[in-house]
């Protein structure tokens, strides 16, 4: 969209400054004035910007329109989720009550904050399976640095010191590597059958005195429920190992099964994801974890007590912040990402049983839907049934010239984010699909047919979708130009 | 769409999960409709007293500051709201060129040369200053200054555990550096609100070649000099007060900023300044290749979701306050707050046991129980400091004593405000 004069994004905010605007004018000092410090302390110069508020509504407003959002576009993006995001959630999380309590106040002041976590505590439990859970954990990522350090601590407290080797496999999200790495084991990638399911075999070969455990994705990246998934519970845990389940997935599993009863001793959630708080860009997301009652003391602190011997007209706070007596530690300022606790609760209580049962089966339908109406033109590496997302292969087109890249590029000038590209790792050309319950069967339709049109153009016209896109605000970015040589941030022009 | 597919029913495309664990039951109240929803939020929100409700003086790492309207009118916008991480630049600018705008503004701010797109919050972010030190010197020991809040200390450790790094606590006033650390952590403003040397521990640390790793609290930096300044290595800090509300404690903005030498060692996401194939400038993620997704278990960090939108609100929050707007809150803040320290000194039986330059912060003695006080201060419905005989830390002044109390004041308490605290704490001798 374009826009001229002072609304247009061509320039940052340093170079739009005009000394002595304000956006906003702070009011005047009511107390008399106090001493100043020595002048030394004081700073000099600050570079901030000096513009009008109307010039920062300008200006914020015409960027956002450079984006593609789950409110304006379709997001067939696997293994992320981009579900819509119900306006109650924010608006719920938006009340004084909750966006204006301080963390530090006494628990009688703030009981009905903890309430909500308690419940949401309840509620994560039930659906996983798994009797505890610590809402502590910001993101997903952390949430899986909490379990693996939860894992270490458990393995520990046995006395069981020999476990140094994480068994993750081949088509795990990088996070899962990274967080066993930080929580200083020794991964080793743990290869998948040509059905998709892990290797049982390699398994057995991994399972011994030295694993601490396995972190497994169900359904996995590939879309695939693993037929194996309760042996390889049996057989971990035969080893004396773990189980750990990174939750990205979960949309496909509502109401269907629970992870707690497949043997999965603890897992983390992504309410970012499954539970539909917005993605901002990139967070704020939460990563709760719940686990076994085995696993429990260890939790990540604080979590959410309640007390089950009050009466009526006692005075004594219900409920309480607590600490976990093996706890492994704080790993986060506070008690979590308390705004998107909120949104998380609000979804599932709006939704219940009935409404979390009916998102796995579109969410599952819809990506069937879509497996079989494409699967004449792009090619199924694994050619079963998916769950929530599907699996792609660009091989054919990348015969004729056109990648993977190049498909998802062309997919964003006829009006649909990119897939996700070349991911899992051990797919060629991979273009994974989650196309989500909220979609419409008019907008799956016209999706494929989109990527009907491209697979045309592919053979008709190449160059056109290897120089996609053609109708964004940019076409393609350098990025190697980006990485050489790193342009991080405004400066002063010379 | 079942016929398209081939079956016959939805539930027969759940047949690859085991027919004994099959749709279980979960156990969950009956849904609600938005407008029950809604009654029963707001009913639970009201059982809560929000800082606005009254007098209040808690801060200890959570501020209640000012934030303009436009703050949630421009982040709640849909197009920022429900936008994915920016992986696609072509659709994603707008996301993208916020970003970049935020490295700007808190470089600036922070007087450091790079930052990154942002961090979960102000421990995390720290914990990640910590590892990242370590890595940049190959040394296992960090020397963390006793002033520090015990809460980062708490994440450090957590953060640290398995990495084999060795925590040892040092005297602000005096720290132990030694060949083997690999940096001296303070914070700024530390954790009783009072202002460190950072000149001297630049000094100190440097000479060891440990790097100075500080966290510092963006609002101070509106008046006092930045950790860049002091050559500092490392300056990580709590984004909260940047526009973004208590909220119990989250979502708040990790910030993390450092010199330009170490950028490859950084932990999250950064935003590049490029050009598209027609040479129209344009912004992407760079230096990737540090990153999970890409190098996976030897990754800087796992860090992958973090907290975009409100990086978005602290941007709009900086450009709206801008160079004067913000200058004159952080001197309201010290003005008050040192308008009530003096007040609050002259009752009997209260006094300052700490001396230095304090900001918005500040400790005090009491003649009573802080928690006492806290609980008559709360009849009149006045929200007070934080207790500082609840928690400890070690070694530092102000710990381990009983009936010390940290009081915060900001640009959000009026003269009354204070005046009635003041007169509320003098009923206690």
């Amino acid at each position: 969209m374009q826009t001229g004069g002072s609304r247009s994004t061509g320039k940052l905010l340093m170079d739009r400054s005009s000394p002595g605007r304000m956006g906003v004018v702070p009011p005047p000092l009511d107390v008399p004035a106090q001493e100043m410090p020595d002048q030394a302390l004081l700073r000099g110069n600050l570079d901030l910007p000096e513009v009008s508020e109307p010039e920062v509504v300008q200006y914020f407003t015409n960027l956002s329109q450079q984006n593609f959002s789950i409110d304006t576009q379709f997001y067939p993006l696997g293994s992320c989720t981009m579900k819509y995001n119900p306006k109650i959630n924010d608006e719920v999380s938006f009340l004084p009550g909750f966006a204006g309590i301080h963390p530090r106040q006494p628990v009688e002041t703030c009981q009905g904050a903890l309430e909500v976590l308690y419940r949401l505590q309840e509620f994560l439990a039930r659906i996983s399976g798994m009797p505890a859970v610590s809402l502590a954990t910001l993101a997903g990522a952390q949430g899986e640095l909490a379990g693996v350090l939860m894992m270490r601590a458990y393995h520990q407290s046995r006395g069981d010191a020999g476990r140094t080797k994480m068994a993750i496999p081949d088509s795990a999200h990088g996070t899962n590597p990274s967080s066993a790495s930080m929580a200083g084991f020794d991964v080793v990638t743990l290869p998948s059958d040509r059905a998709g399911n892990v290797d049982l075999e390699a398994l057995h070969e991994l399972a011994g005195p030295d694993m601490v455990g396995v972190m497994i994705t169900l359904p996995s990246t590939l879309g695939i429920f693993d037929a194996n998934i309760v042996e390889v519970c049996r057989v971990v845990h035969e080893a004396g190992g773990l189980v750990y389940g990174d939750g990205a997935n979960m949309n496909a599993l509502l109401g269907r099964v629970k992870l707690g009863d497949l043997g999965f001793d603890l897992i983390h959630s992504n309410l970012h994801k499954t539970f539909s708080t917005p993605h901002g860009g990139g967070g704020p997301g939460a990563g709760p974890v719940c686990c076994s009652r085995a696993l429990a003391p260890f939790l990540a602190a604080p979590i959410v007590t309640k007390d089950a011997k009050k009466k009526a007209g006692d005075d004594a706070p219900e409920y309480r912040l607590a600490q976990p007596e093996q706890s492994i530690g704080k790993i986060s300022g506070f008690h979590g990402n308390f705004g998107v606790l909120v949104r998380a609760y609000t979804y599932i209580r709006t939704l219940g049983e009935s409404g979390l049962k009916s998102i796995s089966s579109n969410a599952v339908l819809n990506a069937n839907y879509l497996m079989e109406a494409l699967r004449d033109i792009y090619l199924l590496p694994y050619d079963r049934r998916c769950m929530h997302e599907v699996v792609f292969s660009a091989d054919l087109q990348k015969e004729r010239g056109v990648s993977g890249l190049d498909v998802a590029k062309r997919l964003l000038d006829y009006g649909y984010h990119a897939p996700t590209m070349y991911f899992p790792l051990i797919v060629h050309e991979a273009l994974m699909i989650e196309p989500t319950e909220s979609e419409t069967r008019e907008t799956l339709d016209a999706f494929i047919q989109a990527l009907r049109d491209i697979d045309r153009e592919s053979q008709e016209n190449p160059d056109l979708v290897r120089q996609a896109p053609h109708t964004t605000p940019v076409s393609r970015l350098d990025e190697a130009a980006a990485a050489r040589r790193p342009d991080l941030r405004w400066t002063k022009r010379e | 769409m079942l016929a398209a597919i081939g079956v016959g029913s939805v539930d027969d495309l759940f047949l690859d999960i085991p027919e004994e664990f099959r749709n279980p039951s979960l156990d969950l109240p009956a849904p609600l409709s938005e407008l029950e929803i809604q009654k029963e939020l707001a009913g639970f929100a009201a059982k809560n007293r929000p800082l606005g409700s009254g007098p209040s003086f808690l801060g200890a790492g959570s501020y209640h500051h000012f934030i303009p309207a436009i703050v949630k009118a421009l982040m709640t916008r849909g197009e920022f709201l429900t936008a994915y991480t920016p992986y696609q630049p072509e659709v994603s600018q707008g996301t993208l060129q916020v970003i970049y705008e935020f490295q700007s503004l808190i470089a600036n701010l922070f007087g450091m040369e790079v930052t990154n797109a942002g961090m979960y919050d102000g421990a995390t972010s720290l914990a990640e200053g910590v590892l990242m030190a370590c890595r940049v010197t190959q040394r296992h020991q960090v020397a963390i200054a006793d002033t520090l809040s015990p809460d980062y200390l708490k994440v450090i450790q957590t953060y640290c555990q398995a990495q084999g790094i060795q925590i040892q606590l040092t005297q602000a006033a005096d720290p132990e550096v030694t060949g083997e650390s690999a940096c001296l952590v303070v914070q700024y403003p530390n954790f009783f609100g009072y202002l460190e040397d950072l000149s001297r521990l630049s000094d100190q640390a440097h000479r060891q070649g440990a790097l100075l790793v500080v966290s510092a609290d963006p609002m101070a930096l509106g008046m006092f000099q930045p950790p860049g300044h002091y050559d500092a290595d490392i300056v990580t800090g709590e984004g909260q007060p940047l526009g973004i509300p208590t909220s119990f404690g989250g979502p708040y903005l990790g910030l993390f900023t450092t010199k330009q030498q170490y950028i490859r060692q950084m932990p999250s996401r950064l935003v590049g300044k490029t050009v598209d194939s027609q040479g129209r400038t344009g912004y992407v993620l760079t230096l990737q290749t540090r990153e999970q997704h890409i190098r996976r278990e030897r990754a800087t960090s796992n860090i992958c979701t973090n907290e975009a939108l409100y990086a978005l609100a602290s941007t709009i929050f900086l450009a709206a306050m801008g160079k004067q707007g913000l200058r004159q809150i952080a001197e309201l803040c010290y003005h008050k707050a040192h308008y009530a320290a003096a007040k609050i000194a002259e009752l009997p039986g209260y006094f300052l046991p700490m001396s230095g330059t304090f900001f918005q912060e500040f400790v005090i003695q009491c003649p009573d129980s802080p928690a006492r006080i806290n609980r008559r201060l709360m009849e009149q419905n006045i929200l007070g400091g934080w207790d500082l005989t609840a928690d400890s830390n070690g070694s530092a002044p102000a710990w381990g004593r009983d009936q010390r109390m940290l009081l915060c004041v900001t640009e959000m308490n009026s003269k009354e405000d204070i005046d009635c605290l003041v007169s509320a704490l003098g009923e206690f001798n």
